[in-house]
């Protein structure tokens, strides 16, 4: 029969459905829906988009390390957005590339790190620049790219 | 070891010349500045490059020759072959470049006779002949305007050896002479760089330039004008002094004074630090005036200098009205308490007076405030720093009802603490020996206990009604202080934020650079490796951390718990220090 806007105690809408069965039987149906489909999908894609969004702008993509002998070593570490950053480090204040192990969390990892000397001093080590830090490749591939830069290191001394 | 050649990108499609460039010693490479074409004289070209020489400071030298085939024109390679005789070097480089090919052929031949030539080898594991060369482009002009941070002087004697770029760097940026001479010059030689099509300036900055020294030195006149109305026997005076530096607005202008004499010194900057600082200063003050005059076109509209003028008096009533329902409901039961009457009512009636005594001086002052308002806002065109600075002087002036009965209270508890810490001593037989600073027992006599237990029973029961209100006035002071302290934080902020360096950084990213990326340019078989170097512009933290202008900020002299203490025992806290000097 008729439907008619009414509303609860709390302002939420409400439907009054009333039915006449026959002279003396009627029947009165309230619908309340308390969730809507619709809502919930909007909502869902909502936290999805700005998940991935996150990710897009601060994830890191590609990581890439350019050696150029008796010049330097450049890394450069790129996101899915086209942001990148990038260092170069000198040929005169490269003492080494290794590979060095780690504890890390419960386990033990291996990571492919550049020695930083002082030209001045060439015997201390004064940093340790890690490298592919969000990838973290594992041994086989870390010592691939070491034999080549140990190839391309020992031509330049 | 392996040949690095800069060759600047300008010079890509330059005529067939001779290569003109700097060897940088010690590193086995080269910076290529600049092409001199066809046809010269080697005598001119050799006058000219020692006259070079002489002016930049960098030993200029001709490196080898450069051959860019065009249409129709042939038989150049013999000639270049030639000219390597004439301009006797150690290495002599032969650059050219084939149509259709995007790779330069380089051979580089010693002095010798050996011909070094990176070609492909057949068989890949031999490397011992053909020392590899690699060919680094650069955009001339970036790389001459830009500065490698962390900056080192160059007229300063450092232990630490220039690396291969910074001595790159330094000598594009030394060669600024050689950029000088365009094609639309008459001279004897025709030389190809990044100026090369005619040398970039603007009317307004040569304007500007020519201008600026006489504007210099008439306001460094100024400057010294009003030192020596500084320097005024009279303004020394211990009063005046005291006041002077206990007012925020005198400290800024004082401030701004040394300021004005760093930028206004005729004398050009030397250093690039030096220049950056200039330039801070100088765009910080012009922002101070802009935020001043808009400040003042905002204010001086539509009549509200009167509108605040009329506030202000009923502001400063109400205020008075509420300090006095304050002192009467302390001199009453507040919060439950119960105070001792007779020193509740002496200590309320005698602040009463006080507040009686301010509302009639507010209500003499009141018809003399519009005026006031009006010339003080116009001193808004000095700066906002200077307006944020008078104001807060105002509101210093305006509430020194407010510090007066703080320094009563505390006096008046500090006083009491004092003489019940010391009758307590007594209390328990001891005494404080001041000769040792420490405290010794010692034998009273009966007339002295009873005495001093007298009176620390009657300092221990008026306690609560000093302590109350100290308290209250305490908490007045420090909202007082707290308001003044976000105004001088504020007029810091202005005076310090280096929006040059900023907009530097925004707007042309490569004149402050953190160091060089390198792109790898096509690969042909037969040519050497191409490089481009790029600048890699300094992170805007790394400009907010380098360029901080040493400033003379507010900080809090104590820290949370000496400032606790202070307050406890009843000392009078000043929690701002301000830095006389100006180191950071």
């Amino acid at each position: 029969m008729a439907e008619e806007e009414f509303t609860d105690i709390n302002g939420n809408s409400i439907s009054l459905d009333c039915q006449t069965r026959s002279a003396f039987c009627r029947e009165f149906t309230v619908t309340s829906p308390k969730l809507s489909l619709r809502k919930v999908m909007v909502y869902t894609c909502f936290v999805w988009l700005f998940a991935y969004a996150v990710f897009f702008f601060t994830e890191v993509d590609h990581e890439t390390l350019l050696i150029i002998g008796s010049l330097g070593v450049q890394l450069s570490s790129s996101c899915a957005s086209g942001r990148e950053s990038t260092i170069f480090i000198e040929m005169n204040k490269l003492k080494d590339i290794v590979i060095n192990e780690a504890v890390y969390m419960h386990g033990i990892i291996y990571y492919l790190c550049i020695l930083i000397k002082d030209p001045a001093d060439p015997e201390t080590v004064t940093s340790v620049v890690p490298l592919f830090q969000s990838s973290k490749p594992r041994l086989n591939c870390l010592v691939q790219v070491y034999r080549s830069c140990q190839e391309i290191l020992a031509q330049s001394r | 070891m392996v040949l690095k050649i800069f060759f600047p990108q300008c010079c890509n499609t330059a005529d067939s010349g001779l290569l003109v460039g700097h060897w940088i010693p010690g590193h086995n490479s080269a910076v290529v500045l600049a092409v001199i074409h066809y046809p010269f004289i080697p005598g001119q070209v050799k006058k000219y490059l020692s006259e070079l020489q002489s002016q930049t400071q960098v030993d200029l030298t001709v490196l080898g020759s450069w051959s860019m085939p065009k249409e129709g024109k042939e038989g150049m390679d013999s000639f270049l072959k030639d000219l390597s005789t004439i301009f006797p070097q150690k290495c002599w480089l032969q650059l050219s470049r084939e149509i259709g090919k995007r790779g330069f052929i380089c051979q580089v031949v010693q002095n010798n006779g050996k011909l070094l030539q990176d070609r492909e080898q057949k068989n890949g594991d031999e490397s011992s002949e053909g020392d590899k060369i690699i060919l680094i482009h650069y955009d001339q002009r970036k790389v001459m305007l830009s500065q490698l941070h962390p900056v080192q002087d160059v007229s300063q004697k450092s232990d630490i050896e220039p690396s291969e770029l910074r001595l790159v760097f330094q000598t594009v940026a030394q060669s600024q002479p050689l950029f000088f001479l365009d094609k639309y010059d008459d001279g004897p030689l025709k030389l190809t760089h990044w100026q090369s099509e005619g040398r970039e300036a603007s009317i307004i900055a040569e304007l500007l330039k020519q201008a600026s020294v006489p504007v210099c030195i008439f306001l460094t006149w100024l400057l010294s004008l009003w030192h020596w109305f500084c320097s005024f026997r009279i303004l020394h005076l211990h009063p005046v002094l005291f006041i002077s530096s206990k007012l925020s607005t005198c400290v800024q202008s004082g401030y701004r004074a040394v300021h004005f004499k760093t930028v206004f010194s005729p004398k050009k900057a030397a250093t690039h630090m030096e220049f950056m600082r200039k330039a801070n200063i100088f765009v910080s003050f012009l922002l101070d005036i802009a935020l001043g005059l808009l400040l003042i076109s905002w204010l001086y509209r539509e009549n509200r200098i009167s509108k605040l003028a009329d506030t202000l008096v009923p502001v400063a009533d109400r205020v008075a009205k509420e300090l006095q329902e304050l002192l009467e409901w302390l001199m009453g039961a507040p919060a439950g308490l119960k105070m001792n009457r007779a020193l509740d009512q002496v200590l309320g009636r005698f602040f009463l007076y006080h507040i009686h005594l301010w509302s009639s001086y507010i209500h003499l002052m009141s018809p003399f405030i519009e005026r006031i308002l009006w010339y003080v806002g116009l001193s808004a065109c000095l700066g906002l720093t200077f307006a944020l600075s008078v104001l807060s002087d105002i509101v210093a002036l305006l509430t020194f009802h407010i510090y007066c009965f703080y320094v009563y209270g505390a006096r008046l508890y500090c006083l009491k603490i004092y003489g019940l810490s010391s009758l307590w001593r007594l209390f328990r037989g001891k005494k404080w020996n001041v000769l040792r600073q420490r405290v010794d027992s010692c034998s009273y006599d009966l007339d002295q206990l009873f005495i001093g237990t007298l009176l620390f029973t009657i300092l221990l029961f008026l306690l609560p009604t000093t302590a109350l209100y100290y308290l209250v006035f305490t908490l007045l002071r420090l909202v007082v202080v707290l308001f003044q302290g976000v105004i001088h934080l504020s007029v810091d902020f202005i005076n310090s934020f280096h929006l040059f360096a900023i907009g530097l950084r925004i707007c042309r990213p490569y004149r402050l650079a953190e160091g060089v990326k390198f792109k790898v340019l096509c690969q042909e078989p037969g040519t050497p490796l191409h490089l481009m170097m790029e600048i890699n512009p300094l992170k805007c933290s790394s400009v907010l951390q380098c360029y901080r202008t040493p400033t003379y900020s507010c900080y809090p002299k104590d820290s949370w718990a000496a400032l606790c203490k202070k307050l406890f025992v009843g000392e009078l806290i000043y929690p701002w220090k301000q830095k006389t000097d100006k180191t950071d």
